[in-house]
């Protein structure tokens, strides 16, 4: 900084920030002054900053193909089938009569997140469960045959070791929820819509 | 300065124990609080400010545009169509920054115009000047690489017409145009390399403003007297005078601003960028976008392939030595009767070659394309410097707020101190 | 351009030394104005303004053209030219209910796959789908259309000088036979409007009552070509309506919080002056 040009401004700062020699009718209206524009910039600032935020929230076209059809003519009793929905696996389960009467017969006061089996199901042969661990997000494991299934028949996440059962509830393990049941109805006897 | 802290002014306990530790407030307060600035800026002296807050807009839209953009040339024109059609806001976030590359050039070429009409660039401000010119170089490689990204037909062939002036090199141009290119053609490593260096480098521009504002804070501000403050009665501090003085001119630019963007945005673009890249046909009549088109002029002057492209980075290098070509003690052209007008006529030619550059290359235009590059660089290589000699410029006020207070009219010595010590 | 002059330069009147920076700030647009225009007039021809409502500066969209349009693009242009860039989601926008997009979507066979076996198929749109393609690719396109590739139109309003109205001179500017003089070269045809005058594509509209119109209007050919290039207007700019309503807003604000900034700059300043 130039020493030449450096004292004196000091005080003339001071003066107008207290409203100097104009007496208090000057001062209170510049205040005012400075309040009111000092608000409307904020509100500017403020405004500013909600397109930005909101560009990052899913687009139009995110949200359009949120939906996913089905079908389920394919998929034989005992077998299961893992469909994308908004860039997560769905299971879908075409459960065994010994599996529905499993998990029908689950007393409500041994589970963690209680959900009687008709509450997680639209039609008994049929469970439709996001494939995503309540605990971390992992996938579990249990679609394939050769898959490990857990100790309740369901499904098995092998990041932390959390058990669900054959309605994909959670019944041993991290996890503190039950497998998501997304949206979805049936468009037809053969055919689901996610979403 | 005990145990080594800061020795600082300020009460507030928090703000207190930060600043004797890092002292970033007593800096703050020091460089934009009671900055001591010359009392008698007018509007011209926005420019710098302006410029400020237009990087910091490019750079925060680009960096929401680079969330949804993707370079790769079958898909970089249809993400930015996407941009403009599902991302929330994405359409306002585009033109902003589309049309803020617009306002940035006319911000800087003011303010650049407003160094050389007061004689900014002069001795002790060589540096400072010198500094600018590179953030403007800068700005050019960032607007033209940035340009390219939407990959529509003039992206394409500005691009190839652009990378291809490196070819005039001797000996070794095909080789650089081929190490641009990544390739054999302007091609996806080259938009992909474009999308990286057109992030990158407003964050070097960054860097040099901030070493732009370091020298500036050394000097001092010049002024339209172009005379140095003698001492406190000549200066103002900065805050609030000049804060609130830049804010007005904030609120103006960004109404100009908003009118481009909400209801002209594609005034200053071209229509040919809105047909995808297509290398198997140039359009008809390829034209850089606006801010480019007098450098574009220069080099079509040329008939020679080196020769124009060497005319064209000269027309840029020979503001690096400008502080040495004008000899003339005087600064500000206010009282350089001769130099003024050959400056003003400078500035129409500086427009000419910007509405020539647009047009076609043949018959009229090129003339006047020549006859204006003639001026452009006579005026900095010839007049400047003679008129260093020759010239007689005006008297020069005594002091600023001589000047200032009724046009320097004849106060008794120490008169003219005495108001600003009440004020 | 008119408006920006005049409202720039009463934001700075009385602003010392700013009418300069008005000045110079202002003749890089003026000579931008002059790129765009000089090369519309390129082929000698001006281009006829049409006076579109959605032209003017505050301008909305005139939603029966939009939906007139639709239905002229999707019977007329669409057999040869994409608007790949539209869904028909975006059909919401122009005023269609979720049905009719719906009903409109399921009418056209979409390709997807690969299924199971590893096979390609076509299945009934979805509101989420794009505009189907009447060409596979652009090589088929050529193919089908003696070589010449019928442009996408997704933006053709923006990609164009003139926009709009070169689209509707275009499409109203066949003369058949050409003025005296000239020679059409074969599979070309004479338009008024085309840079170079022959152009490949065959006048689309070329009766009145081409297409049948439900909502009673005169199915004209210059009804019809102002139909579609409304619709047009509208797919390279489905913002507009919303872009120029929030910019009223916001220049508004923007002048008040002007104002409120210049009066506290002169309280600032009267200690000095």
């Amino acid at each position: 900084m130039a020493e030449t040009l450096a004292p004196s401004s000091a005080p003339e700062l001071g003066q107008t920030q207290g409203g100097g020699d104009h007496g208090p009718d000057q001062g209170t209206k510049r205040d005012f002054l400075k309040l009111v524009a000092g608000s409307f910039a904020a509100v500017g600032v403020g405004a500013i900053v909600w397109p930005f935020i909101h560009s990052m929230n899913p687009a139009k076209d995110v949200l359009a193909l949120a939906s996913t059809d089905v079908p389920l003519g394919h998929i034989a009793e005992g077998q299961a089938v893992t469909v994308m929905w908004r860039g997560k696996p769905v299971f879908v389960r075409h459960r065994t009569g010994a599996e529905i009467t499993e998990a029908k017969a689950v007393p409500l006061g041994e589970l963690r997140d209680p959900q009687p089996d008709s509450a997680r199901v639209q039609r008994e042969p049929w469970l439709v469960v996001l494939g995503v661990c309540t605990h971390l997000g992992c996938v579990p494991l249990g679609q394939k045959p050769t898959d490990a299934r857990g100790d309740f028949g369901g499904w098995f996440c092998p990041c932390h070791g959390s058990h669900y059962d054959t309605s994909g509830r959670i019944r041993r393990g991290p996890a503190p929820a039950n497998l998501t049941v997304p949206e979805y109805n049936f468009t037809s006897d053969t055919q689901i819509r996610i979403g | 300065m005990a145990s080594g802290l800061h020795e600082s002014s300020f009460t507030n306990p928090v703000v207190r124990w930060i600043d004797q530790r890092m002292p970033v407030f007593t800096m703050m307060q020091k460089e934009y609080g009671t900055f001591p600035t010359p009392r008698n800026f007018n509007y011209f002296w926005n420019f710098g400010a302006l410029a400020m807050i237009n990087l910091m807009i490019m750079i925060a839209t680009g960096i929401f545009l680079a969330m949804n953009y993707t370079a790769h040339t079958s898909l970089a024109f249809d993400s930015v169509e996407r941009i403009m059609r599902d991302v929330n806001y994405g359409w306002l976030i585009r033109y902003v920054h589309m049309n803020g590359a617009s306002m940035f050039f006319i911000v800087v070429l003011i303010h650049v115009w407003r160094g050389m009409y007061y004689g900014s660039y002069k001795k002790p401000r060589e540096l400072l000047w010198i500094l600018g010119v590179v953030i403007f170089l800068l700005m050019m490689a960032t607007a033209f690489m940035g340009y390219v990204l939407p990959w529509g037909q003039m992206s394409f062939w500005g691009a190839t017409v652009i990378t291809n002036l490196f070819s005039a090199i001797p000996l070794v141009g095909n080789s650089i145009v081929t190490l641009l290119w990544g390739g054999f053609s302007v091609d996806n490593p080259t938009l992909n390399r474009f999308f990286s260096l057109h992030y990158l480098l407003p964050f070097v521009i960054t860097g040099v403003v901030f070493l732009h504002v370091a020298a500036l804070h050394i000097t001092g501000s010049n002024n339209p007297l172009g005379i140095e403050p003698k001492g406190p009665q000549d200066t103002l501090p900065f805050h609030p005078y000049y804060t609130i003085k830049d804010s007005v001119g904030i609120v103006v630019y960004l109404i100009v601003f908003a009118f481009l963007v909400f209801f002209t945005p594609n005034y200053l673009g071209h229509p040919d960028n809105y047909i995808p890249a297509n290398p198997l046909s140039t359009p008809a009549h390829i034209v850089p976008e606006w801010y480019f088109l007098p450098f574009y002029a220069i080099l079509r002057a040329v008939p020679n392939k080196l020769g124009g492209v060497l005319m064209m980075f000269g027309a840029i290098a020979v503001l690096f030595v400008l502080p040495w070509l004008d000899r003339s003690p005087v600064r500000s052209m206010r009282f350089r009767p001769i130099a003024k007008w050959l400056f003003l006529l400078w500035t129409v030619n500086f427009f000419v070659l910007m509405w020539a550059g647009g047009k076609p290359a043949e018959g009229l235009y090129v003339v006047i394309s020549r006859l204006s590059t003639a001026y452009y660089f006579a005026y900095f290589l010839v007049i400047l410097p003679l008129l260093g000699k020759i010239e007689r410029p005006l008297p020069l006020p005594e002091s600023i707020s001589r000047a200032v207070l009724r046009g320097g009219g004849p106060l008794p010595g120490g008169a003219a101190a005495k108001p600003m010590e009440k004020a | 351009m008119r408006v920006l002059t005049t409202g720039k330069a009463a934001m700075l009147n009385g602003l010392k030394g700013a009418a300069l920076a008005a000045a110079l700030a202002l003749s890089p647009l003026a000579l931008g104005l002059a790129v765009p225009a000089a090369q519309a007039a390129e082929g000698s021809v001006a281009i006829p303004d049409a006076r579109f409502q959605h032209d003017r500066m505050l301008g909305t969209f005139d939603r029966g053209a939009l939906q007139r349009g639709f239905q002229v693009y999707k019977e007329v242009c669409s057999a040869c030219h994409a608007a790949h860039l539209l869904s028909y989601r975006n059909l919401r926008d122009i005023g269609l209910s979720e049905a009719e997009v719906a009903a409109i979507a399921a009418s056209y066979q979409i390709p997807d796959g690969p299924n199971d076996n590893g096979e390609m198929f076509e299945r009934p749109g979805r509101a989420s789908d794009r505009f189907r393609r009447p060409f596979a690719n652009d090589a088929a396109a050529r193919a089908a259309n003696n070589g010449a590739l019928p442009p996408d139109l997704s933006v053709i309003a923006k990609a164009r000088p003139g926009g709009g109205n070169y689209i509707h001179a275009l499409l109203v500017g066949y003369e058949d036979p050409p003025p005296a003089g000239i020679t059409v070269m074969e599979g070309m045809h004479y338009n008024k409007y085309f840079p170079g005058h022959q152009i490949a594509m065959a006048p689309p509209l070329n009766s009145d009552g081409q297409v049948q119109y439900g909502d009673g209007t005169r199915a004209t050919v210059d009804q019809m070509a102002r139909d579609v290039t409304t619709f047009l207007a509208w797919a390279a700019e489905p913002e507009l309506e919303t872009r120029r309503a929030m910019g009223i807003r916001i220049i508004l604000f923007l002048i008040v919080l002007g104002g409120l900034t210049y009066a506290v700059k002169r309280k600032i300043w009267a200690d000095v002056h």
